[in-house]
């Protein structure tokens, strides 16, 4: 909403020296209007700017276009040409005046926008002492001044005040708030609700433009007829006749409509919108000679199709409300009129229509055909009712007095105005809302300057009626705030609830900030990527085509096509970050993510119930809205490529590789407190040969290892990238693991290396495991040391080296001990795996 | 020490002779301090004090001595090996310092030489922050609350006072799963939550009051994505509901968690606005960290950060809307509450000064890393 402020100022007495800002700001705090800009108008003006009369023209030829040379009175006591200092003699290259006409003087010494100074000078060889402006070059492009003027300079009307400062007599010097309006406040959408708030804000009294007299209603008024009474509850028709279909609108509502953002159009259009801007009312005009019978406010039918003013056809959905005459539909109600019956060049006759539409039929019939509008804009937000006769007069008296026409005396006024519903609060409501001791009185008063009345009920309770221009004002909380914003949310005290004690994250959270920051400390780069893909994501990753990642939850509007679904794995978009980072130049990389990922629940309803909101629902109820959502498990997932570990002054880096990606699952599993199962395994999109299965307790969880070549060629990655995906939720056990401290014997250590051949495909795990158990509860640890494969142990076959350390809580071990132990854990590996002990 | 050695003849004992045993010590001294190194030295021991030395020769021969005689030339022969044996210590002293000195010299390294073998990784800071925020409500008793991302409407519209044709439950605003009859695509019921203010209706269908619990995580809104906006972003949102709470109580908690996050000399201001599932609402601001409100009404010196309003938006609050309570099956004649939400990116932008929205989405290790662990 664009508030000049010079307009406001007709309605509020503000303290002398109050700035626009002082008002934007008073409003910004008590929630009349939120501040957005400060407009100055004129900026980079300044004068001398006058009224001129043009006393004399002499046309200059011989120059590539005609020219003339003026002489221009400019002071008030020169009212004639042959003064002595003036007339002033100025050269102008436009024609649209005459000899007598008043114009607008830039004397030397102006600067007009655009640092465009104004000096004394000599051009097409004479005197120049000045000019002659047009409406662009002022900053007021739109102004319609001489319907036969085009683009020319400004003639003013002939009662201009020659000699008088031009920026105040054109209104050039003012300054116009923007305020954002919140969509419970439609009432301020006007210059009467912003003055209300203003007037309220300073204390000072303020003149409601609407208080105005209105006729009683009567039966020769334009016929209206109103078959959905819920669509439209008030309907106000009044007629205009003998108009002058050339008169100008004057200059200072041209002026106010520019400043509030509209264009100046016609003297009709303009007092409509004029009257709109002034009262939050929207208004349309017919032109009566084109209307044919009554009006009636009715829903569309199907296929009934309307040409909208903008020129566009409109196909009309049967819950369109619609202004009809006989003819069919002259407008879609509330938001823009047709074609059919609009105002033109010639128009002397004119039906103004005030009325009330019903917010939510105005909203969708905008959002349908994407018709947004100054009158929609109004009517979503709930516009007065009650204006709506005011409105209807305030149109009829200005075309009288602005256009020459004549109100006919008919009246149409269909449904009544009604008031939102009282509401029974006790006046301490506000302040317990608010913490804070109000007085009956500051309430009352409060109440009453928001346009309510009230009526004490008992001791302690009022009976709130809001106005009408407030139906937001619905429950007794509406009522507070009312009290608190303008009593000012500076009187709030601050203090502290005291909250139940506490008991801080639980095991999930704690668990999944660990993760990060294990992830984190091992030299991963946590990535935020949006969770949406596409089938091309997920082809590229070879997933087959009965793999569960193809079902996913599709969007019906999402950002964009190629990429329709919410994402079933976290891969797509961490390769992308990968792809982004090595295209910027970082080849070196380690990622990681942790989010959520979204699978369709099998056999789920299509469609989440909408449930009431006047009680609670029922657990099932509410079971069923969590049946149809989809399962949405949180993964965390790394990716790598380049060197893992940097090349340097101290030698060689060294490759990331898949055993980085297992160990990133490691990591995460150290991080959750649970034993990772590591297997071979086959699963896409990892190379066949370099893909480990990772679980807990037997349950799968998810892949590691280096991403299948073909998979790399396909997304353009740095060769041999790796990838680990996992699901973290399957990794946080069900109740807390609390880490069991260790007995720490400080007897000696006893160490035993063993090297064991086994077959090259016995997993280097299952031979530790064998080792482990069979050593007993003397080992201390295994570790291993050596993979050897070569000719001395033959071909398929490889030798590994475990450094075996024992100990004993209470003693020093003995070397018969310590070997016996070695022995039996060798023979279990020998059992269990084939190994033979390397001679 | 040997015994007495009683097949020498005494008369023949010429070096126990105090002038004998005065010379051996002054050559073995004197033997000693030109030992120009440890190497020099060791040989210098072992002829000065080894078996055959003259001294240990000497100290042999007491015995031969006459008894009378022994106790004096032992004292002579000890005082000298003594001597000899205090001056190769120190001598081996000044030497091996000498050594020392020199090795450490020889093995001095350039300390400033890079050693970043190990990469460095870091968490993001949407991350990070939104711990941080979380970690200030826990410590003041609060609970940290998550939920779905894919929502019922029902939870993230209805329940929350949205009526049923509010224009944010329209494909222009928000993202609709796609599915069911609806007409344009929004008949699924199910929607990206557009705020995690579902999660706080979730946390009292499922606890009931009083509550007190924060929602931290990611939300979706139809954005385009440029400098300031982005589709996909992350909130962090405060429920308080309990007996008798108040605005006054909102405002203390959000000075509380400003002055937390943004040091002691942050100032917060409530400014009335609308939101559904609260009323009285209010939009918290910030004082421009850069001017600090003087750019206000100085059009001298403009301020871009705040646009010389002074203020910066940082969220929305408000009492919870008792339509809200009701449909959460909380009783509002009972119980009142406060909520609160605000734009993590955006106390990113202030806290961090993050220049560029599309920073925080992007991946690029260059902006990630140099956040470390914790904000």
């Amino acid at each position: 909403m664009h508030v000049p402020y010079s307009w406001l100022q007709d309605y509020v007495a503000l303290p002398d020296g109050t700035t626009a800002f002082a008002v934007a700001d008073k409003l910004t705090q008590t929630g009349g209007g939120k501040l957005e800009t400060i407009e100055r108008v004129g900026e980079g003006l300044t004068g001398p700017l006058v009224v001129g009369k043009v006393a004399a023209i002499e046309e200059l030829t011989g120059f590539k276009k005609p020219i003339r040379h003026c002489q221009v009175v400019v002071t008030a006591a020169a009212e004639g040409p042959g003064s002595a200092a003036d007339p002033q003699l100025i050269v102008c290259g436009a024609r649209n005046f005459a000899v007598g006409d008043h114009v607008v003087v830039a004397l030397p010494g102006a600067v007009l926008p655009g640092d465009f100074r104004i000096a004394a000078r000599k051009t097409y060889s004479r005197d120049s002492n000045g000019m002659i402006c047009s409406a662009g070059e002022l900053g007021m492009g739109d102004a319609v001044f001489d319907s036969k003027a085009g683009d020319g300079i400004i003639v003013l009307s002939p009662d201009s005040p020659v000699g008088a400062d031009a920026i105040a007599y054109l209104g050039l010097d003012d300054e116009v708030i923007e305020f954002e309006v919140t969509p419970d406040r439609g009432y301020t959408l006007s210059l009467r609700g912003i003055a209300r708030e203003a007037a309220t804000g300073f204390d000072v009294p303020f003149q409601d433009p609407a208080a105005i007299q209105t006729p009683e209603a009567n039966d020769s008024g334009y016929p209206v007829k109103i078959e959905d009474p819920a669509g439209c509850d008030v309907f106000v028709a009044r007629t205009v006749t003998g108009i002058d279909p050339h008169a100008p609108s004057p200059l200072w509502m041209q002026r106010r409509l520019q400043m509030s953002g509209m264009r100046p159009i016609s003297l009709i259009v303009d007092v409509a919108n004029y009257v709109m801007l002034e009262l939050g009312q929207p208004i349309h005009t017919y032109d009566r000679q084109r209307l044919s019978g009554p009006i009636v406010v009715r829903r569309a039918r199907a296929g009934e199709v309307l040409e909208t003013l903008d020129g566009g056809k409109r196909q009309l959905d049967p819950a369109d409300l619609l202004i009809t005459d006989d003819s069919g539909p002259i407008g879609l109600a509330g938001v823009m009129g047709g074609a059919s019956t609009e105002i033109h060049d010639g128009s002397t006759e004119v039906v103004v229509e005030a009325a009330h539409f019903q917010a939510t039929s105005i909203a969708k019939t905008v959002r349908r055909h994407k018709l947004p509008s100054e009158a929609a804009k109004r009517f979503e937000r709930d516009a007065d009712p009650g204006a709506a006769a005011a409105a209807a007069q305030r149109v009829v008296d200005l075309l009288v007095e602005l256009a020459g026409g004549t109100a006919e005396p008919g009246v149409t006024v269909i449904g009544a105005v009604t008031r939102p519903a009282a509401l029974t609060i006790p006046w301490t409501h506000p302040g317990r809302v608010a913490g804070v001791d109000y007085t009956r009185e500051e309430v009352e008063r409060r109440l009453h300057q928001v346009g309510c009345d009230l009526e004490a009920s008992g001791d302690d309770d009022l009976v709130v009626t809001p106005p009408s221009w407030r139906a937001d004002l619905r429950d007794p909380n509406d009522l507070a705030e009312e009290v608190i914003r303008l009593e000012g949310f500076d009187r709030l005290p601050a203090t502290l609830p005291r909250a139940s004690a506490g008991t801080g994250y639980t095991h999930a959270q704690r668990i999944r900030r660990r993760v990060g920051t294990a992830l984190a400390s091992a030299g991963y780069a946590e990535v935020i990527a949006y969770p949406f893909l596409g089938q091309a994501d997920l082809d590229a990753l070879g997933l087959p085509e009965n793999d569960p990642r193809r079902i996913t939850v599709p969007l019906a509007n999402p950002i964009s096509e190629e990429q329709p679904s919410m994402r079933t794995t976290l891969l797509p978009g961490l390769l992308a970050a990968l792809r982004r980072n090595v295209g910027r130049g970082t080849a070196d990389l380690a990622l990681f993510e942790q989010g959520l990922v979204f699978h369709p629940r099998k056999d789920a309803a299509p469609v989440a119930p909408r449930l009431t909101v006047e009680r609670r629902p029922t657990d099932e109820e509410l079971a069923s809205l969590d049946a149809a959502l989809p399962r949405q498990p949180r993964r965390v997932a790394v990716v790598l490529s380049g060197l893992r570990e940097p090349a340097g002054w101290w030698g060689p880096g060294r490759p990331a590789g898949w055993q980085d990606a297992i160990q990133a699952a490691r990591i995460i599993a150290d991080a959750c407190r649970v034993e990772l199962e590591i297997s071979q395994d086959q699963h896409e999109p990892w190379h066949p040969g370099r893909c480990a299965r990772l679980a807990v307790d037997g349950r799968l969880v998810g892949h590691a290892g280096e991403l299948h070549p073909r998979v790399v060629a396909e997304l353009g990655l740095p060769p041999r990238t790796a990838a680990m995906e996992l699901e973290l939720d399957r990794m946080i056990p069900a109740e807390e693991v609390l880490t069991q401290a260790p007995a720490i014997s400080s007897m000696p250590v006893a160490t035993q290396d063993v090297a064991l051949v086994v077959d090259a495909m016995v997993p280097e795990h299952d031979v530790e495991a064998a080792l482990r158990e069979g050593a007993g509860a003397l080992l201390e640890s295994v570790r291993l040391f050596d993979v050897y494969t070569g000719e001395r142990i033959g071909e398929g076959r490889k030798s590994l080296a475990f450094a075996l350390r024992f100990r004993a809580p209470d003693r020093t071990l003995t070397a018969e001990e310590a070997s016996q132990a070695r022995d039996s854990a060798v023979e279990l590996a020998a059992s269990r795996t084939g190994a033979v002990l390397r001679s | 020490m040997s015994a007495p050695n009683k097949s020498y003849d005494p008369v023949e004992v010429e070096a126990v002779k105090p002038d004998e045993v005065a010379r051996h010590r002054a050559d073995a001294l004197a033997a000693i301090a030109a030992a120009a190194s440890l190497d020099e030295l060791h040989q210098v021991k072992i002829a000065v004090t080894g078996d055959r030395a003259p001294l240990a020769l000497a100290n042999r021969e007491i015995g031969a001595l006459p008894p009378a005689a022994r106790a004096e030339a032992g004292k002579r022969i000890g005082e000298a090996r003594g001597a000899v044996k205090t001056a190769l210590a120190q001598r081996q002293s000044v030497l091996g310092a000498e050594r020392d000195a020199r090795v450490l010299v020889e093995e001095a390294v350039d300390v400033t030489l890079p050693w970043d073998r190990a990469p460095r990784g870091a968490r993001h800071p949407l991350t990070t922050v939104q711990e941080r925020i979380a970690d200030i409500f826990v410590a003041m008793g609060y609970q940290v609350v998550d939920g779905p991302e894919v929502e019922a409407e029902w939870y993230n519209f209805d329940a929350l006072n949205f009526p049923p044709d509010h224009p944010v439950r329209d494909l222009q605003d928000t993202f609709f799963v796609a599915g069911g009859d609806g007409a344009e695509g929004t008949g699924s019921g199910m929607v990206l939550r557009t705020h995690t203010s579902p999660v706080q209706a979730r946390t009292l269908l499922a606890q009931g009051a009083p509550v007190y619990a924060v929602s931290p995580g990611r939300t979706y809104r139809t954005d385009e994505l440029d400098a300031t906006h982005t589709p996909v972003f992350s909130q962090i949102e405060g429920l308080a509901v309990d007996e008798g709470l108040t605005m006054a109580d909102l405002k203390g908690t959000l000075d509380h968690w400003a002055t937390a996050m943004f040091g002691d000399g942050v100032v917060t201001r409530l400014r009335p606005h609308f939101f559904p599932f609260t009323e009285p609402s209010a939009e918290v601001d910030l004082q421009c960290f850069v001017c600090k409100g003087a750019s206000v009404g100085d059009p001298d010196h403009p301020c871009r950060t705040c646009g010389s309003e002074g203020w910066i938006e940082w969220g929305g609050c408000g009492i919870v809307n008792p339509r809200v309570l009701i449909a959460c099956g909380v009783d509002p004649e009972r119980y009142s509450g406060f909520a609160f939400g605000m734009g993590v990116e955006r106390t990113l932008m202030f806290l961090n000064n993050v220049q560029d929205m599309r920073d925080m989405i992007e991946g690029d290790v260059r902006f990630t890393l140099p956040f470390g662990m914790e904000i």
